[in-house]
C-alpha cells in the first residue's frame, strides 16, 4: 500500500487492474485504492509477472502492507498464500520504500473484457465509456480503437470522492501544514500584457483543442523558476532540505461540490508547451473524475494555486507538506502602469510566494519571484 | 440543424465536462459558470469540444460572452457553415 498523501495512514482496496500470470511493465496501473482524497490509481514499481494478489476488493490496508507479489525475470516463482479476504485486515505490513516517479504505461493492461489497444483504452477513458462487453475485432479478439463506438458508459465508482472524508483530509494536513512549517510570505506584481499578446498570437495559429491557457504558462514559469532556485522545488524532511531532480509542479485544483488536489503535473520544466497543455487538461479532468494516479499524488515538488477565474486578485497559500513552497496567481486585470514615465493601462497580476522559513528565507524567496516574473515577461522562451 | 438539435447537443457536452449533472439540470438562461461551477479549463475544453462537434471556432476574446447555453446556442447556430 503505498503512501498516496502526507496524512494518509491506509487505504481500501477497490478494484484490481490485473490478474495472476499477467505481464506488466513498470508503471502499468495495477489497481485503484479509495483514500479520503478519493479513488486513486496506482502505478506497479516493477516489470514482471504478476504472482499473486494478497488483498481482496473491498480490504483495508494501512500503508507499507503487500498488495501483490510480483516475480522479476529471473526470480524463482513464489508459493501462493491466500489471499486476506474481505473484512479482516491484510497481512503484515512490510516498510514500503519510498516509490520512484513511474513512467508513463507502455502497455495497456487487459480490462475485464479482455485486451485492449492503448489507444482504444485512450479513447474509452476520454469518453467515460466501459470496454467491459465490447466484441474486439483486432489481433486475437483485442478491443481496438474501432470498437470504441460500442461502448457504454462506465458505471460510477462505488465511493469515489467522499467529500466530507476529503474535507477532513484537507484539514489534517492543513493544520499539520500551519503547526510545523515556518511559512513566511513574499508578493509582486508582473505585468502579463506582453505575456497575454504572446499567447492571444500563438493561439491564433491553432486549432481550438491545441491551443493554449495564461494558467499553462503560470505554470511553466514557476517550474523553469524552480530550476533556477532549487531550494524552493523540494522536500523537508529529517530536519534538512532535499532538494528535488525533477521539476513536477503541483496543480491545486477545486473539485466540483467541494474538495481539492494538488496532483503533479510531471516534468513541467521541460515537457513541450504543448504536451503540457494537453497533460494538464488530462490532469485536471481526471483530477475531477477521481481518477488520479498514485504517483501524481505524491511527485509534487513544488505546487502553484491559481484563483484569478473566482476574481481573487493575491492567493496566499498553505506549503503542501512535506515540499516547502507554493506559489499563488491572483486575477489579471488591468491596471495602471507606469512604463517610460506615462501610466498607462497594463494587464496585471498579483503573484504570491509562500516560504517555509526551515527551507530557506526571504532573500531566496525573492530571487525566486524575480526569476518567474522574468520568465513571464519573456513568453516566446517559454 | 435545428436550434433545438444544438442545444441538446451543447447540453451533453455540458454533461460530459460535469458527469454529476443531468442534461434536464442545467438552465439554459442561468450562468453556466455558477451552475455547473466550471472554470477556465473547462471552458477551453469545452470550445476544443464544440469546434470537434459543430466545427465551430469560438475565440478567447469571445468566450467571455458565452455565459449561458442560450447565448452558446446562439452564437453556434449563427458560426455553423
Amino acid at each position: 500500500m503505498p503512501s498516496l498523501g502526507a496524512d494518509m495512514e491506509r487505504g481500501t482496496l477497490v478494484e484490481w487492474m490485473v490478474e495472476p500470470g499477467q505481464q506488466v511493465t513498470k508503471g502499468d496501473l495495477i489497481a485503484v485504492i479509495e483514500t479520503d482524497k478519493g479513488a486513486i490509481e496506482v502505478e506497479v514499481w516493477s516489470t514482471g509477472t504478476v504472482e499473486e494478489l494478497c488483498v481482496d476488493v473491498g480490504v483495508e490496508a494501512e500503508i507499507g502492507a503487500v498488495l501483490a507479489r510480483i516475480r522479476e525475470p529471473g526470480d524463482p516463482p513464489v508459493e501462493a498464500t491466500a489471499p486476506v479476504p474481505a473484512a479482516t485486515p491484510a497481512a503484515t505490513p512490510k516498510p514500503a520504500s519510498t516509490p520512484a516517479p513511474a513512467a508513463a504505461p507502455s502497455v495497456a493492461p487487459p480490462t475485464a473484457a479482455g485486451r485492449a489497444s492503448p489507444w482504444a483504452r485512450h479513447l474509452a477513458s476520454q469518453r467515460g465509456v466501459s470496454l467491459s462487453g465490447v466484441a474486439g475485432t483486432g489481433p486475437d479478439g483485442a478491443i481496438v480503437g474501432a470498437d470504441v463506438p460500442q461502448a457504454k458508459a462506465a458505471p460510477a465508482r462505488a465511493k469515489g470522492s467522499d467529500l466530507d472524508a476529503m474535507r477532513r483530509a484537507v484539514a489534517r494536513a492543513m493544520a499539520k501544514s500551519k503547526r510545523e512549517i515556518p511559512h513566511y510570505y513574499l508578493s509582486t506584481e508582473v505585468d502579463m500584457t506582453p505575456t497575454l499578446a504572446w499567447l492571444s498570437r500563438t493561439n491564433a495559429a491553432l486549432p481550438p483543442p491545441e491551443r493554449l491557457l495564461p494558467a499553462l504558462l503560470l505554470i511553466r514559469a514557476a517550474a523553469k523558476a524552480a530550476r533556477e532556485v532549487p531550494q524552493l522545488n523540494g522536500f523537508w524532511r529529517d530536519d534538512q532540505l532535499e532538494m528535488a531532480d525533477a521539476v513536477h509542479i503541483g496543480v491545486a485544483v477545486a473539485l466540483r461540490g467541494g474538495g481539492l488536489v494538488a496532483p503533479a503535473l510531471h516534468d513541467a520544466d521541460s515537457k513541450p508547451l504543448p504536451a503540457l497543455m494537453a497533460a494538464l487538461s488530462d490532469l485536471v479532468r481526471r483530477a475531477r473524475r477521481g481518477r488520479l494516479r498514485g504517483s501524481e499524488m505524491t511527485d509534487a515538488t513544488l505546487t502553484t494555486t491559481s484563483m484569478g477565474d473566482r476574481g481573487v486578485e493575491r492567493v496566499d497559500g498553505v506549503i503542501y507538506p512535506p515540499q516547502v513552497a507554493i506559489v499563488g496567481f491572483g486575477r489579471i486585470t488591468e491596471r495602471p502602469w507606469v512604463v517610460d514615465g506615462a501610466v498607462v493601462p497594463r494587464q496585471g497580476m498579483t503573484v504570491s510566494l509562500a516560504g517555509d522559513h526551515r527551507a530557506h528565507d526571504g532573500h531566496l524567496g525573492a530571487r525566486y519571484l524575480t526569476a518567474l516574473c522574468e520568465h513571464l515577461s519573456h513568453p516566446e522562451a517559454l | 440543424m435545428t436550434t433545438e438539435a444544438i442545444t441538446q447537443q451543447l447540453l451533453e457536452l455540458l454533461v460530459e465536462l460535469a458527469p454529476e449533472f443531468e442534461t434536464s439540470e442545467i438552465a439554459h438562461d442561468e450562468d453556466l459558470r455558477e451552475q455547473l461551477d466550471i472554470d477556465s479549463m473547462d471552458f477551453h475544453q469545452l470550445a476544443a469540444r464544440i469546434y470537434e462537434v459543430f466545427e465551430v471556432d469560438i475565440p478567447e476574446a469571445e468566450r467571455v460572452e458565452l455565459t449561458t447555453v442560450e447565448r452558446c446556442v446562439a452564437y453556434i447556430g449563427a458560426h455553423r457553415t
